[in-house]
C-alpha cells in the first residue's frame, strides 16, 4: 500500500512537471504574431488615407506550401512602365507573421517591366497583400491565402 | 564573407527588357528565435539592396525579417546603354556588399 501511494503520487508529480515544462516552453516559444488590425494598421502607416482599388497588381504565391521557411513569391503589375504611367513601389504585407511587413520594393520607368520576385518566410496559414503605388499616385492590390505546413519560426532552439 | 551570385545577361539589344536574378549568402536571423535556454537570438538581416545602371538607380528593396535566408531577389531593368550594373546590399551589423556586372548593349 505504501510503495503504491508513493509510485501513484511519483508518476502524478512527474506528469505535472512536465506538462508545466511543456507549458512553459509553449510561452516562451510563441514569438509575438500580428494580427489582422496590426495588419491593416501597418498598410495604412504606409499607403495614407489613400484608397486601395482591387486589381491590376497580381500576387502568386503556392497555395499550398510545405515549408514556411522558403516559399517563393512573385507580384507582377499591369502597367506599361512609361515616364508618364510606371509602378512607383510594391509592399507586401502579412497578417499572421511576427511582424506585417515582407519588403518594400522601390522600382521606376527604368524597370521596363513591373515583375519582381523574392522567397519569403511565412509563420502560418494566412492571407498575404501585395499593395502597389503608381505613378499617378493610386493604389492597387492583390492577396493570396496560403496553408502552410511547416510554419517558418518554429524551429525549437539553436 | 558573404558572397553572392548574380546572374545579368552580357549582351542585350538596345531597349531590350533584361532580367536579372541575385542571390546572396546571409543567414537573416530573425530576431524572434532563442536559444534552448531561452534567451533571444539578436537580429542580424539584410535592411537594403540597391542595383545602380551607370550610376543611375533602377530598382531599390527594403527587406524585413520575414525574407528568406540568402534573400533571392528577381527584377527588370532596360537595356539602354553599354556599362556596368553595380549591387550593393547593406545591413545590421555594419553589414555593406558590393558586387558588380557588365553588360554590352548593341
Amino acid at each position: 500500500m505504501e510503495r503504491h501511494t508513493s509510485r501513484r503520487e511519483f508518476l502524478l508529480a512527474a506528469g505535472g512537471v512536465s506538462a508545466g515544462i511543456g507549458l512553459g516552453a509553449v510561452i516562451v516559444v510563441e514569438p509575438a504574431r500580428a494580427t489582422p488590425a496590426a495588419t491593416q494598421e501597418a498598410i495604412r502607416k504606409m499607403v495614407g488615407s489613400a484608397r486601395i482599388n482591387p486589381g491590376k497588381v497580381k500576387l502568386e504565391l503556392p497555395p499550398l506550401i510545405e515549408n514556411g521557411n522558403t516559399v517563393p513569391l512573385a507580384v507582377t503589375v499591369d502597367s506599361p512602365m512609361t515616364e508618364a504611367n510606371h509602378v512607383r513601389t510594391i509592399h507586401v504585407f502579412t497578417e499572421k507573421n511576427p511582424q506585417p511587413y515582407v519588403v518594400s520594393f522601390h522600382l521606376g520607368p527604368r524597370a521596363g517591366r513591373a515583375k519582381v520576385a523574392t522567397r519569403v518566410r511565412l509563420a502560418d496559414s494566412q492571407s498575404v497583400v501585395a499593395i502597389c503605388e503608381l505613378s499617378d499616385g493610386t493604389f492597387w492590390s492583390d492577396s493570396a491565402d496560403v496553408v502552410v505546413t511547416l510554419a517558418a519560426c518554429l524551429e525549437g532552439g539553436i | 564573407m558573404a558572397s553572392a551570385l548574380i546572374n545579368v545577361p552580357a549582351r542585350a539589344k538596345r531597349g531590350e527588357v533584361i532580367e536579372i536574378k541575385t542571390l546572396i549568402s546571409h543567414p537573416m536571423e530573425t530576431g524572434f528565435r532563442r536559444t534552448q535556454v531561452g534567451a533571444l537570438i539578436p537580429r542580424d538581416i539584410i535592411r537594403g539592396f540597391v542595383c545602380t545602371y551607370n550610376g543611375s538607380e533602377v530598382f531599390r528593396a527594403e527587406l524585413h525579417p520575414a525574407i528568406a535566408a540568402n534573400p533571392f531577389i528577381v527584377f527588370s531593368t532596360v537595356a539602354t546603354e553599354s556599362g556596368t550594373l553595380v549591387f550593393h546590399w547593406t545591413g545590421d551589423n555594419g553589414f555593406s556588399v558590393t558586387e558588380s556586372a557588365a553588360i554590352s548593349v548593341e
